[in-house]
């Protein structure tokens, strides 16, 4: 951590988006995590996309359980509205929230054990339901706030700083969300913005629930020899197998794509984003070939990158429920409320 | 790129903006920390060992080192460097028992100084410390050249002159006052082991036009400017015409303002932005209520019954291409505009005519000497030139630098040593950190605006030629103002085979100057950084290859706080901030014959 705040000064010739902001305007408090930790250059890749994709502040919400991870959210865009929830409670809260107004952008930030540990079973759901959300995981194998403790997602023989290699089977959360029926589902790694960038981009702007699994190294607790999750052996170990290019709604589609390495994708909401791949052999709209994919690729201990899957087919929650288009909140008390009348009438039909 | 080479003091100089815009390289940023630190004999000194005259200097540099500052491109305005410099001097204690002192024995050597101008008292200060016998030649009946001719009391009083002046001469200086030399040729046949030519430029310009010399209105401005000095000018119309509008117009405007006149206008050929007086010089004097009159060229001058009644101007209108280049310009009509005296302030020349032109010294087609830019030596062995005599018309501080260096060449040369093999300049770097997150120096970033200047009153100041109008900052102006520094030399010192490559310290920089990539030629790399590198005069500090990628770290100077926020972030320590304290070898140094040392310790040394 650092004593003093980062100086109100930028450079001046920073870029500014649609909304004449810099990257500066999308900052937060200065961390407070230990120097060198993954989850501040996600912070960084976060306050990036959400200036790239010229987000309104208040337009935003952040939302986390509890961990080294979940305190992301104070760290970019003080103006957004956040919640820190209780620990692996960040799903329910996000779902509440959306719920309640669908027009704003959800970014839940969680960690390994917040998220594969004690909010399992909370994760899961929010997938099921296609919750209309950015999910995080900031992946660095240990449970960093309460001092390194190994986490779910631990692979087998990684080394501790202390103690003996761990023996149990590692959750992996993209494969999780894939059997699940996520409908983007990427992973990437702290220490590569140019790559993370825009997959937390093309999270954002999906509609339905996105998972970007990052590797997230722990400096303090897990980023020694033997440690899998390193930033030594990720760099080592990961592979790009597609990339994806966010296309802004001002922009055309100019750069020249190899035909069958390369895929528009158009988003919901209007948006494109062109996936390219950069391994003939992997097809990332089916769910059984991402899945074959990835374990063959996983026991071989590499580190699969990029938008492992995706899929614009399906609808998201409020869609499935057949609610309104007006944000709940928006709506006047009369048309939340339908009334003695309707209620008796309701009442009626099952007596 | 190739690594960058930080064994080279060059590079960590170049940082420090302010010190490598100094002539005479002032450790700026150290002494304004010493000032922070209430330590205002040691500011004094510091200053004093690079400029000489740092009393004189805090009140009339032409300060190059301003416009250089970090500061102004960070945001609008520079460091009150100079002011500060004051602040040293006003609050110094007795320091004359820390001033070079001669040997107990002379080493035998004669040197002649001619001028007693501030170029030949630096050469005095550096030889006589080393035992010289220094024999100083004034034209004057009074030591300070142009400083106390030229520029007013009412900008620089005589004491600060004779103090600063006083701690030179003290070291035992053989001053022969009234003593003109007509002839170089007789100097030469004296017997000096070298000499020093310090007699500035002394030549005002004059303006041929119709009617320049029918009447005892029209002055010269810099001979003008010495008459009232000296007194023998006291007064002046109501009406003044300044012609020209560099800094010397500005102190024959003020001046004329404290003699009598009531309407003084400052008449330029050319529009504002080329000007070639200060900026502060300009707000000085429109302070005063001046009139600043841009696109007038005189023409001439006219009369009524034999009597100067005003002057005939040219109105012009100027093209300025896309470079800020400007045409000639062409006239669109005349005016006359009314006045009682008219004083020329269009620049100096350089003149010799005592220096004979069969003895070996050689000059160019404007009758300038022909020097060595490096040894200040001059096409005949043994004689050297510095200040305004070298080069023609510049300032305080440059005539210090030629001073020093020509200090260097003559004891060489008075050695019998190769006079342009000297000593190089040295460097010393050492680690400011004391702690987790503390740091030597006060590295939080200070977003205060340039700290104003406190004047006397508009009307108080008139009453007397000798008031001096600036009051210098107090101590909190003082103590407000040392905090916008921003440590420049406290530099950010990279270590690659430390690096993980987790881009904290590119994340926390408030001025995204840092950035790592793919290795590339300057031109590319400059557009592919975090930041695009547009200031080419800024260097790229770009480090070895890093072990896990085999990518760069690449810094781009430019903007950098030195706010030590990416060497706090660093989980290795790959980034530390340490000290640069750039050695600058002087006569005293050489005559040791080795490397300047340093004061060891902290930031706040
Ligand atoms: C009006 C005016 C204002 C200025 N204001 C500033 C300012 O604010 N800040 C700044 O940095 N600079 C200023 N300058 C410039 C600065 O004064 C000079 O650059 C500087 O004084 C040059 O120093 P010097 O030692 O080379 O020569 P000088 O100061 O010119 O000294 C030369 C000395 O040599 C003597 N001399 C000349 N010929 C002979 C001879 N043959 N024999 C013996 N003695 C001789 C002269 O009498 C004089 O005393 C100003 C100049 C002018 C004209
Ligand atoms: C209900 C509850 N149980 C346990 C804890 C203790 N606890 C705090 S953080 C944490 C694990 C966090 O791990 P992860 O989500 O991976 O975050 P990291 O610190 O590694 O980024 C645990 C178990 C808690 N705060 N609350
Ligand atoms: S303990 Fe680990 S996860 Fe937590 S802040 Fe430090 S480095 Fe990051
Ligand atoms: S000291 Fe480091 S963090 Fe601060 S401005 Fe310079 S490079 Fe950036
Ligand atoms: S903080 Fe240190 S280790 Fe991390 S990228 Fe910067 S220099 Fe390298
Ligand atoms: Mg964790």
């Amino acid at each position: 951590m650092t004593y003093i705040a980062k100086p109100k000064i930028a450079h001046p010739s920073l870029p500014k988006n649609e909304l004449g902001l810099t990257t500066r305007d999308y900052e937060g408090a200065v961390s407070t995590l230990c120097a060198g930790c993954g989850h501040d250059s996600v912070t960084a890749a976060l306050i990036q996309a959400v200036f790239e994709l010229d987000i309104e502040p208040h337009m935003l919400a952040k939302i986390s359980g509890i961990g080294c991870s979940s305190k992301t959210p104070t760290y970019f865009v003080s103006q957004a509205h956040g919640f820190n929830s209780v620990h692996g409670r960040m799903p329910s809260v996000t779902t509440g929230a959306n719920a309640a107004n669908r027009d704003m952008t959800y970014i839940g930030v969680s960690g390994d054990g917040d998220s594969l540990s004690i909010g399992a079973g909370q994760f899961v759901h929010a997938i099921r339901r296609n919750l209309n959300m950015c999910y995080l995981i900031e992946n660095n194998g240990v449970y960093g706030l309460t001092k390194g403790q190994f986490s779910a997602s631990a692979d087998i023989g990684s080394k501790p700083k202390k103690g003996m290699p761990n023996q149990q089977e590692p959750i992996d959360p993209v494969s999780t969300a894939l059997s699940l029926g996520a409908t983007y589902i990427a992973r990437s790694f702290s220490g590569d913005k140019e790559q993370l960038v825009p997959l937390i981009k093309g999270a954002i702007m999906h509609s339905g629930f996105s998972l970007v699994d990052i590797i997230s190294p722990c400096v303090t607790f897990n980023d020694h020899e033997g440690s899998t999750k390193s930033y030594a052996h990720t760099r080592e170990f990961y592979h790009h197998v597609s990339n994806i290019d966010y296309i802004h709604p001002s922009k055309e589609i100019k750069a020249s794509y190899d035909e069958g390495e390369s895929m528009p994708i158009h988003l919901h909401g209007g948006d494109t984003i062109v996936l390219r791949k950069l391994n003939r052999d992997y097809d990332p709209t089916s769910r059984a070939d991402a899945f074959k994919f990835l374990r063959d690729r996983f026991n071989a201990g590499e580190v699969i990158t990029g938008l492992l899957y995706v899929n614009e087919g399906r609808a998201e929650m409020h869609e499935l429920m057949g609610n309104t288009d007006t944000p709940l909140s928006q709506l006047p008390y009369e048309g939340l409320q339908p009334g003695n009348d309707e209620l008796k009438k309701l009442q009626n039909r099952y007596r | 790129m190739k690594p960058t080479d930080t064994s080279n003091p060059e590079y960590f100089h170049k940082v420090v903006d302010c010190q490598y815009g100094c002539p005479a390289h002032t450790d700026v940023p150290a002494y304004i920390r010493m000032i922070a630190q209430g330590q205002f004999s040691d500011a004094y000194m510091e200053n004093r060992k690079s400029n000489v005259f740092p009393g004189i200097l805090g009140r009339v540099c032409d300060r190059p080192c301003e416009p250089a500052c970090r500061r102004g491109r960070v945001e609008d305005k520079p460091v009150a460097i100079c002011r500060l410099k004051r602040v040293a001097a006003d609050n110094r204690d007795d320091i004359t028992d820390r001033l070079p002192k001669p040997p107990p024995q002379n080493n035998g050597k004669k040197v002649a100084l001619i001028g007693a101008g501030c170029a030949s008292l630096t050469v005095a200060n550096d030889l006589r410390p080393l035992g010289y016998d220094v024999t100083i030649f004034e034209a004057l009946d009074t030591t300070g050249g142009l400083m106390r001719t030229n520029i007013p009391a009412f900008r620089l009083p005589p004491e600060v002159l004779d103090e600063e002046i006083g701690y030179i001469l003290d070291m035992g200086v053989d001053l022969k006052l009234n003593h003109r030399i007509d002839s170089m040729k007789e100097l030469l046949d004296e017997g000096y082991d070298a000499v020093f030519v310090g007699t500035g430029a002394p030549k005002g310009k004059n303006l041929e036009l119709p009617g320049r010399y029918d009447s005892d209105r029209i002055h010269i401005g810099i001979e003008w400017l010495e008459s009232v000095a000296f007194e023998h000018i006291k007064e002046i119309g109501k009406r003044v015409l300044i012609i020209g509008v560099g800094n010397t117009a500005m102190d024959c405007c003020r001046t004329s303002l404290r003699l009598g006149a009531d309407n003084v206008k400052v008449m330029a050929r050319k529009p504002r932005g080329f000007f070639k007086a200060s900026e502060w010089e300009l707000e000085d004097a429109e302070e005063e209520n001046v009139d600043i009159m841009v696109n007038h060229s005189p023409k001439e001058f006219v009369y009524e019954d034999g009597k100067l009644v005003g002057m005939k101007f040219d109105l012009m209108e100027y093209n300025v291409d896309e470079n800020g280049g400007i045409d000639r310009g062409t006239s669109t009509g005349e005016v006359v505009i009314p006045c009682d005296d008219v004083v020329l302030a269009i620049g100096q020349d350089n003149a010799f005519p005592w220096v004979e032109r069969d003895i070996g010294i050689e000059f160019d087609k404007w009758e300038c000497p022909v020097v060595d830019e490096q040894t200040m030596m001059c096409a005949r062995d043994g004689v050297f030139f510095g200040g305004d005599s070298a080069f023609g018309p510049k300032n305080i501080i440059w005539a210090v630098e030629h001073g020093h260096q020509a200090a260097i060449s003559m004891h060489k040369y008075c050695q019998g040593e190769d006079i342009r093999d000297r000593l190089p300049m040295g460097l010393n770097l050492s680690s400011q950190k004391m702690g987790m997150h503390e740091w030597s120096y006060s590295n939080d970033y200070d977003g205060d605006a340039r700290t104003q200047m406190r004047h006397v009153d508009l009307r108080e100041r008139f009453k007397d030629i000798k008031i001096e109008v600036e009051l210098g900052f107090d101590a909190e102006q003082a103590a407000q103002e040392v905090e916008r520094c921003l440590n420049c030399d406290i530099q950010t010192v990279f270590a690659a085979p430390l690096c993980i490559e987790c881009d904290a310290c590119l994340d926390i920089c408030p001025v995204d100057c840092l950035t790592i990539t793919k290795n590339g030629d300057e031109d590319d790399l400059r557009t592919r950084l975090k930041a695009p590198a547009e200031n080419r005069e800024q260097d790229l500090y770009v480090s070895d290859a890093l072990p896990q990628t085999a990518r760069v770290m690449v810094k781009d100077e430019d903007l950098c706080v030195h706010c030590g926020l990416c060497a706090e972030r660093c989980p290795t320590g790959a980034w530390d901030m340490q000290k640069s304290k750039i050695l600058i070898p002087y006569a005293e140094d050489e005559a040791a014959g080795v490397q300047p040392k340093t004061a060891a310790g902290g930031a706040g040394k």
